[in-house]
C-alpha cells in the first residue's frame, strides 16, 4: 500500500484555542474546529511525515485508541479537510504547501 | 449556537483577545470630512515593532486580525507586514480606500490569503464621493480597485458611511455594489475624533433620515422585525456584557497604544513599554471595562431598550462616562422603534417608561 502524506494549505487561518484548533479557509470562509486528536494530526501535517507514522507516533501514543480505529478516523478527517482545500494530500512528500 | 459563537464564548471564558484591530498608520491619501483621525505621523511603529506585536498577538491567541488605518498602503512595508501576519496564520481582514490598489496589488493580496477587504465608498456620484474624500478622482480609483480585487476572487465589502453630505445616495451605492457583485454595508455612525473633538458630529444625518433608513426594507430586510418594540429584559440581559470591547477584542494604534476598541479610546497601555499579554491581562482600565454588566449602567439599565440597543460603551466614554448612555445609540433605538430611551426621557424631565405592552398571565390560567 502506498504512503499518504498530508500538508497544511497556506490559504487558511488557524489558531489553537483551549486545546482545539480553529481553522478557516480563506477561499470559502468555511470554519472548522478540530478536536484534540484532529488537532494533533493537523499540527503534525508537515508534508514530509507519512500519515501512518503520524497516527502511530502522535495519535496512538498520546490517546488511548485502537490503531485501526485511529486510522479510519484519520482517513475520514483528512478526506473532509482535503475536500475543503485546507489539507493537501499526496502519495509523495509535499515540498511547499500551496 | 453557531460554531463561531461557540468560539467567542470559549475565548471569553479563557480571556483570549480573539479579534484585534491594528491600525498600522494614521497617514492617508484622502482627507475625509468625517474622519476621526489626525493624519500626521507622530512616530508610528517600525516594521520590526509591528512584526513583534503580531508575534505577541499570535501567542495570545488572536485569530481575527483587522489591518486598517489611515490608508494601509501608505506604508511601504504594508506587504511585508501582511506577509508576516499570514505566516502567523491570522484570519486577515483589510480596510482600505483602494486608491493605491491596482491589478498587481490585488494579485498579491489574493496570493497572501486575505479573507475580506472593506473598501469605503460614500456615493456612486464622483462629485459627492470626491468632495467627501477631498481627493479628485478617488471614486474612479476605488471602484477600479474593487474590480481588480473582485477579479481575484476576493470577498469585498463596500462600506457606506452615511452623513449629511451623502445621505440621499445610499440606494445608488447599493446598486453599485450589486453591479460590482460585492457586499454592501451601510453605517450611519459618525464618531467623535479620537482626541475627543466633537465638531464632526454635525455631519450626522438628522433623526428623520435615520428613521427612513431604518424603515427601508432594501437596507434592513424585515422592517417589522427590525423595528419591533424591545421585549422586556430578562436577568440574562442585565447580567450581559455591553459588547466585546476589552473582553475578546482590542485595538492597537500605530503608536502602540492599546484601547478596548477603535471606538473606545481608553488608554490601557502601550506595546512599546509592556508586552501585549501583560496589558491585556493586567491593565486596570481593561479590568474596569470587563467588570461592567448591563445592570451596572445607571441610566441604560432602566431603559426598555437595554436588551436590544446598539449602545457603544466607547461612544459613551467619549461623552464622558463609560457607564452612561451613548446618545447616538439612544437616537437609533428611538428612530427604529418610536420608543424614547430612558436617557431621552430623563433629559426631557420625564420618568423612564417601561415596555409599552407587558402581559402577565394570571397564576393558574395555563
Amino acid at each position: 500500500m502506498s504512503q499518504k502524506y498530508i500538508g497544511r494549505s497556506t490559504a487558511i487561518a488557524a489558531r489553537l484555542l483551549g486545546g482545539e484548533m480553529m481553522v478557516m479557509s480563506a477561499a470559502d470562509s468555511t470554519f472548522f474546529t478540530l478536536n484534540e486528536v484532529a488537532t494533533v494530526i493537523w499540527q503534525a501535517a508537515d508534508g514530509r511525515t507519512p500519515l501512518a507514522e503520524i497516527i502511530e507516533r502522535s495519535v496512538c501514543a498520546q490517546f488511548d485508541v485502537e490503531p485501526a480505529l485511529a486510522r479510519a478516523d484519520a482517513e475520514q478527517f483528512v478526506e473532509e479537510l482535503a475536500a475543503h482545500g485546507i489539507l493537501l494530500v499526496s502519495d509523495r512528500p509535499i515540498g511547499e504547501a500551496a | 449556537m453557531t460554531l463561531m459563537q461557540e468560539m467567542n464564548e470559549r475565548a471569553l471564558e479563557l480571556g483570549v483577545p480573539l479579534g484585534v484591530h491594528l491600525d498600522i498608520t494614521y497617514r492617508c491619501n484622502e482627507r475625509c470630512v468625517h474622519c476621526y483621525l489626525e493624519h500626521d505621523d507622530h512616530g508610528e511603529m517600525s516594521t520590526a515593532e509591528i512584526k513583534d506585536v503580531l508575534d505577541q498577538l499570535a501567542e495570545a491567541g488572536t485569530f481575527f486580525l483587522t489591518l486598517s488605518g489611515g490608508e494601509i498602503l501608505m506604508r511601504r512595508d504594508f506587504f511585508e507586514i501582511l506577509e508576516h501576519a499570514r505566516k502567523l496564520l491570522f484570519n486577515v481582514r483589510l480596510k482600505t480606500n483602494g486608491v493605491m490598489i491596482g491589478a498587481e496589488e490585488a494579485r498579491r493580496i489574493r496570493a497572501l490569503g486575505v479573507e475580506q477587504i472593506q473598501v469605503s465608498i460614500y456615493s456612486h456620484r464622483a462629485e459627492i464621493h470626491d468632495a467627501i474624500t477631498k481627493l479628485p478622482g478617488s471614486l474612479k480609483r476605488s471602484v477600479e480597485a474593487i474590480r481588480f480585487l473582485q477579479q481575484q476572487g476576493l470577498k469585498v465589502t463596500i462600506a457606506n458611511v452615511l452623513m449629511t453630505a451623502n445621505s440621499g445616495d445610499h440606494a445608488g451605492v447599493q446598486a453599485l455594489a450589486k453591479e460590482l457583485g460585492v457586499t454592501y454595508a451601510l453605517d450611519p455612525t459618525i464618531t467623535p475624533k479620537i482626541d475627543g473633538d466633537t465638531s464632526i458630529l454635525d455631519l450626522r444625518i438628522p433623526g428623520a433620515e435615520l428613521n427612513a433608513v431604518f424603515h427601508n426594507p432594501e437596507l434592513v430586510g424585515n422592517v417589522e422585525e427590525f423595528c419591533a418594540p424591545p421585549p422586556p429584559p430578562g436577568d440574562d440581559i442585565m447580567e450581559g456584557l455591553p459588547c466585546s470591547a476589552g473582553h475578546t477584542a482590542a485595538y492597537i494604534t500605530p503608536y502602540g497604544d492599546v484601547f478596548p476598541c477603535v471606538q473606545f479610546p481608553l488608554p490601557s497601555g502601550n506595546v512599546r513599554r509592556s508586552k501585549f499579554t501583560d496589558i491585556w491581562q493586567n491593565s486596570p482600565q481593561l479590568l474596569q471595562v470587563r467588570s461592567i454588566r448591563a445592570k451596572d449602567l445607571p441610566v441604560c439599565s432602566t431603559c426598555s431598550h437595554v436588551g436590544t440597543c446598539t449602545r457603544c460603551p466607547g461612544l459613551a466614554y467619549m461623552e464622558g462616562n463609560m457607564r452612561g448612555p451613548s446618545t447616538a445609540d439612544c437616537e437609533k433605538s428611538f428612530q427604529r422603534t418610536g420608543i424614547p430611551s430612558a436617557n431621552m426621557l430623563q433629559k426631557a424631565g420625564m420618568a423612564p417608561m417601561g415596555p409599552l405592552i407587558q402581559i402577565q398571565v394570571p397564576i393558574g390560567s395555563s
